[in-house]
C-alpha cells in the first residue's frame, strides 16, 4: 500500500519533472566545477532514488557512481533529472555531462553517443505471476500474450523481435514500477528487464516469480553528449581504476548487487579496449534512415488509427457526457446544479496527465480497467468538463424571447429543447467543438503513460531506435495533420450549410 | 359569450406592484386595445394571461382554464386556447418561416405534418407572406417578420390571440394593413388583445379601449372617446 502510494506518487513527480525539465535545462552542461550527471529518479532503488529519511538526498548505486567520478575528477556531483526514456536524447543535446541511470550499453548508443566502459552486468529476465510458472518459461510460451518493459531498453529490442518470431504483444511503460504491478493485476502476462529491476519488482509484489535462466546479458555504461570522448576517456580511466581498488566492488556490495558476473566482467574490461565490449543488438541502427522509415510506417499508421479511434470514440464519450452535464447544469436542481459545477471545476482545474494516472494506476486497486478503456474513458470525462461549458454557453445564448414564444406555442421544455434551443444551441457548438476534437486529437498523446502505443509514443519508439527525430517526427505531423484537417473542413462546410439555411 | 375574463388581478415584479387588481372581460370576435404610457403594466397583463408570468393576486379565465395566483402554468390546455405575437416577433431563428408556423401543430395539437403545412402556407397567404415561406427569419423585413409570427400564432387556432406593441416595426401603410387583418381575424371569431401606445391605430381598428394607468384601469370606452 505504502509503496504504491510512494510509486504514484514518483510517477507525478516525473509527471510534472517531464514538464519542467525542458524549460529548466536550457543552458548546455556547463562543466565548470561540477559533474552534471542525469538520471531519473523514478527509477528508484538501487539505481537513483530519493532517500526515504531525508527526500531531498538522492541515494542508489549510480548516484554514488557518480560521485565516484565527480571526486576522481575534482568536480562536485549535481543530478538532472531526466526521463529515463529520454536520456539518450537529452545527453545528444548536452543537458548534462554525463547520463548513469541503469543505462544499457548498445550498438545504436554506441553509434550515437560517447559511451564509458560497462561498469555492471545483468541478466535480462522473464517475470511471470507464481501460477503461471510452469507454462510461461520462455518469451515462445507466451504468443497473444502481452509482455511488458520500459521503454527505449535492451530488453524492448528483445520483445519486438519474439513479437516477429513467438507472436508477443509487447507493451512499454515510461518506469519500472508499473509493468511489475501490473503483472500482479493481471494486466500483463510477463514483464521483461534486467535482473536488477526483476528482483525489486518480485519483492515488492507478491505472487511474481523470477524465471530461470536468464534470456540475455547486458551492461550498464554512462553516456555523454558526441563528441565529449575527452571526458569519456578520463572517466573511462576512473572506472577502470575503480575496478582494480575495489571501489567499484563496494559500492556494489553495498547495494546487495554483488555477484560472480562482476569480476569477471571487470577481468574483461581491464584486459581489453572499451569497443570490443559491444553486445549484438535487434535494434535497428545500422539501418539507413530510409529504410528504417519504410519498416516503421506500417507501425506509425497502426497507430494513427489507435490515435483516430482513441479520439472519436472520447470524443463520443465527452460530447454525451458533455451534454448531459449541461442541460442538468440549466435545467437541474440546486444541488445537481452544485455537484456539476464541482465536477467540471476539479476536472477543468487539475492536469489530464494526473487523471490518467489516478483512472489507470490509482484505482488499480479497486478496479483493474484495461488500458485503451481507461485512456477512452480518461480523455472522455476530461473532455465531457470542457464540452459541457460550450454547451451550457450555447444554451445560455438562445434567446429567451424563443423559449418563450415556444412556451405560449403550447412546446414542453423537453420539446422546446430539442425542437428550438437544442438545435440552434448545437450550431453555436459547433466550432469550439471542432477546436476541441482537434485539441483532443493532439491531447491523446498523453494516454501512452498509461501504455496505450498511439500515433506519438510509437513515433518516439522510432525515433529512439533510429536515433533521429527529423523524419519520424516529420512523419508523424503529416498523420496528425491529414487527421485533423479534413476534420476542420467539414465543420465550416456544415456551418456554411446552415447559414444558407 | 366570454372568452376572456380577467378579475381582481395583481401582479408584481420584485418588491413593485405592477397591476393593482385589474378587472375586465372581452367577447369572442371582440378587439380589444390596451394603451397606456410605457410602464404601466400592459406587457406583464399580456405575459400573465398567456402564462409566462405567474399572477400575485385574482384569476383569468380563457374559456374553460383557469389560472390562479400562487398556481402553476404549466398548462397544455392554456396553451392551446391563448396565443401570443410578442413585439420583437421571436421566431426561431434556425428555421425557415414556414417551418415555424406549422412547428406547434405538429408538435403540440399533434396535426398530420403535410396537413399542418399546407394549413402554414394558407395562413402565410392570408397574411401577404406566402412568397417567404421559405425564407429564414434574418431574411425577412420587420413586417414580414411579424406577419409570420401572427400566422404562427394563428395556427395553433387560438380563442385569444394577444399582440404586444404590434405596430412597433411597421410603417403607416403596413399598420392599415396590419389592422384589416386583425378585423379579419376577430370576424372569424378569435378575440384579440392588443397592448399598444399608437392611438391612431387603435382608433383604425379596435372595438373597445382600456387605458391603463398606475397599475389600473383608468379609463374604458369606444375608441372615438380617447
Amino acid at each position: 500500500m505504502d509503496r504504491d502510494l510512494v510509486s504514484f506518487r514518483s510517477a507525478l513527480i516525473v509527471a510534472v519533472i517531464m514538464v519542467v525539465t525542458p524549460l529548466a535545462s536550457p543552458a548546455r552542461a556547463q562543466s565548470g566545477r561540477e559533474l552534471r550527471w542525469g538520471g531519473d529518479a523514478e527509477g528508484g532503488a538501487p539505481f537513483v532514488e530519493a532517500d526515504p529519511k531525508d527526500p531531498a538526498r538522492l541515494i542508489g548505486f549510480d548516484v554514488e557512481v557518480a560521485e565516484l567520478l565527480a571526486r576522481d575528477l575534482s568536480r562536485s556531483p549535481r543530478f538532472v533529472q531526466v526521463p529515463f526514456t529520454s536520456l539518450e536524447a537529452s545527453a545528444a543535446r548536452g543537458d548534462f555531462d554525463i547520463g548513469l541511470s541503469g543505462i544499457e550499453d548498445s550498438p545504436a548508443r554506441r553509434a550515437r553517443l560517447a559511451v564509458t566502459v560497462p561498469y555492471y552486468e545483468f541478466r535480462e529476465i522473464l517475470t511471470v505471476r507464481d501460477a503461471d510458472r510452469p507454462r510461461f518459461r520462455t518469451l515462445a510460451d507466451l504468443r497473444e500474450r502481452r509482455v511488458a518493459t520500459l521503454g527505449a531498453t535492451l530488453a524492448y529490442d528483445m520483445l519486438v523481435a519474439a513479437q516477429a518470431m513467438y507472436g508477443i504483444i509487447p507493451v512499454t511503460y515510461e518506469d519500472d514500477v508499473h509493468p511489475y504491478s501490473d503483472l500482479a493485476l493481471g494486466r500483463v502476462d510477463a514483464v521483461v528487464l534486467d535482473y536488477v529491476l526483476a528482483e525489486r519488482g518480485v519483492s515488492r509484489n507478491r505472487g511474481l516469480a523470477n524465471q530461470e535462466p536468464a534470456l540475455g546479458v547486458g551492461h550498464y555504461v554512462g553516456v555523454l553528449a558526441p563528441g565529449g570522448n575527452e571526458l569519456r576517456d578520463r572517466i573511462d580511466e576512473i572506472l577502470r581504476q575503480a575496478m582494480r581498488d575495489g571501489r567499484l566492488e563496494a559500492i556494489f556490495r553495498r547495494w546487495g548487487m554483488w555477484n560472480e558476473d562482476q569480476p569477471r566482467l571487470y577481468a574483461r574490461v581491464l584486459a581489453s579496449s572499451a569497443t570490443e565490449m559491444v553486445p549484438a543488438s535487434a535494434g535497428a541502427a545500422g539501418l539507413d534512415v530510409w529504410e528504417a522509415t519504410r519498416r516503421y510506417a506500417p507501425s506509425l499508421v497502426r497507430a494513427a488509427v489507435i490515435t483516430l479511434l482513441v479520439s472519436c470514440v472520447a470524443m463520443v464519450l465527452a460530447v454525451v457526457v458533455g451534454a448531459l452535464i449541461a442541460s442538468g447544469r440549466v435545467y437541474g436542481p440546486r444541488p445537481l446544479k452544485g455537484l456539476l459545477t464541482a465536477y467540471v471545476e476539479v476536472i477543468r482545474g487539475t492536469p489530464l496527465l494526473l487523471q490518467l494516472f489516478v483512472l489507470y494506476f490509482g484505482l488499480a486497486e479497486v478496479v483493474q480497467l484495461p488500458a485503451l478503456l481507461a485512456a477512452l474513458i480518461g480523455l472522455g470525462l476530461n473532455y465531457a468538463a470542457y464540452e459541457s461549458e460550450i454547451y451550457r454557453g450555447a444554451l445560455e445564448a438562445v434567446p429567451q424571447g424563443q423559449l418563450d414564444a415556444a412556451r405560449t406555442l403550447g412546446l414542453t421544455d423537453r420539446q422546446t429543447l430539442a425542437l428550438v434551443r437544442g438545435p440552434q444551441a448545437f450550431r453555436l457548438a459547433l466550432a469550439p467543438m471542432t477546436n476541441d476534437f482537434v485539441a483532443l486529437l493532439k491531447d491523446s498523446s498523453l494516454v501512452s503513460v498509461i501504455t496505450v502505443v498511439e500515433l506519438t509514443k510509437q513515433t518516439s519508439i522510432f525515433a529512439a531506435n533510429i536515433g533521429t527525430w527529423l523524419v519520424p517526427g516529420a512523419l508523424c505531423a503529416g498523420l496528425y495533420l491529414v487527421m485533423s484537417l479534413p476534420l476542420a473542413r467539414l465543420a465550416r462546410r456544415i456551418e456554411k450549410g446552415w447559414r444558407r439555411g | 359569450m366570454i372568452t376572456l375574463d380577467v378579475r381582481d388581478v395583481t401582479i408584481e415584479r420584485g418588491p413593485r406592484i405592477v397591476l393593482r387588481g385589474v378587472t375586465f372581460s372581452a367577447g369572442r370576435g371582440e378587439l380589444l386595445a390596451l394603451i397606456g404610457v410605457s410602464g404601466t403594466g400592459k406587457t406583464s397583463l399580456l405575459r400573465a394571461i398567456s402564462g409566462l408570468d405567474p399572477i400575485k393576486a385574482g384569476e383569468i379565465r380563457i374559456g374553460d382554464v383557469q389560472i390562479r395566483a400562487g398556481r402553476t402554468l404549466r398548462l397544455p390546455e392554456l396553451h392551446r386556447s391563448v396565443s401570443m405575437v410578442f413585439q420583437f416577433h421571436h421566431l426561431f431563428s434556425h428555421m425557415t418561416a414556414l417551418q415555424n408556423v406549422w412547428l406547434a401543430p405538429v408538435h403540440v395539437l399533434r396535426q398530420p405534418r403535410a396537413a399542418a403545412e399546407r394549413r402554414a402556407r394558407q395562413l402565410l397567404e392570408m397574411l401577404g407572406v406566402g412568397s417567404r415561406a421559405d425564407a429564414m427569419p434574418h431574411e425577412l423585413s420587420g413586417g414580414e417578420a411579424q406577419r409570420v409570427a401572427i400566422a404562427r400564432a394563428l395556427a395553433v387556432e387560438p380563442g385569444v390571440l394577444l399582440m404586444d406593441e404590434p405596430t412597433a416595426s411597421l410603417d403607416h401603410a403596413r399598420r392599415g394593413d396590419l389592422a384589416a387583418t386583425l378585423l379579419q381575424v376577430a370576424a372569424q371569431g378569435c378575440t384579440v388583445v392588443i397592448a399598444t401606445h399608437d392611438t391612431e391605430f387603435v382608433s383604425a381598428c379596435a372595438h373597445r379601449v382600456m387605458m391603463l394607468n398606475d397599475g389600473r384601469i383608468a379609463r374604458e370606452g369606444k375608441p372615438a372617446e380617447f
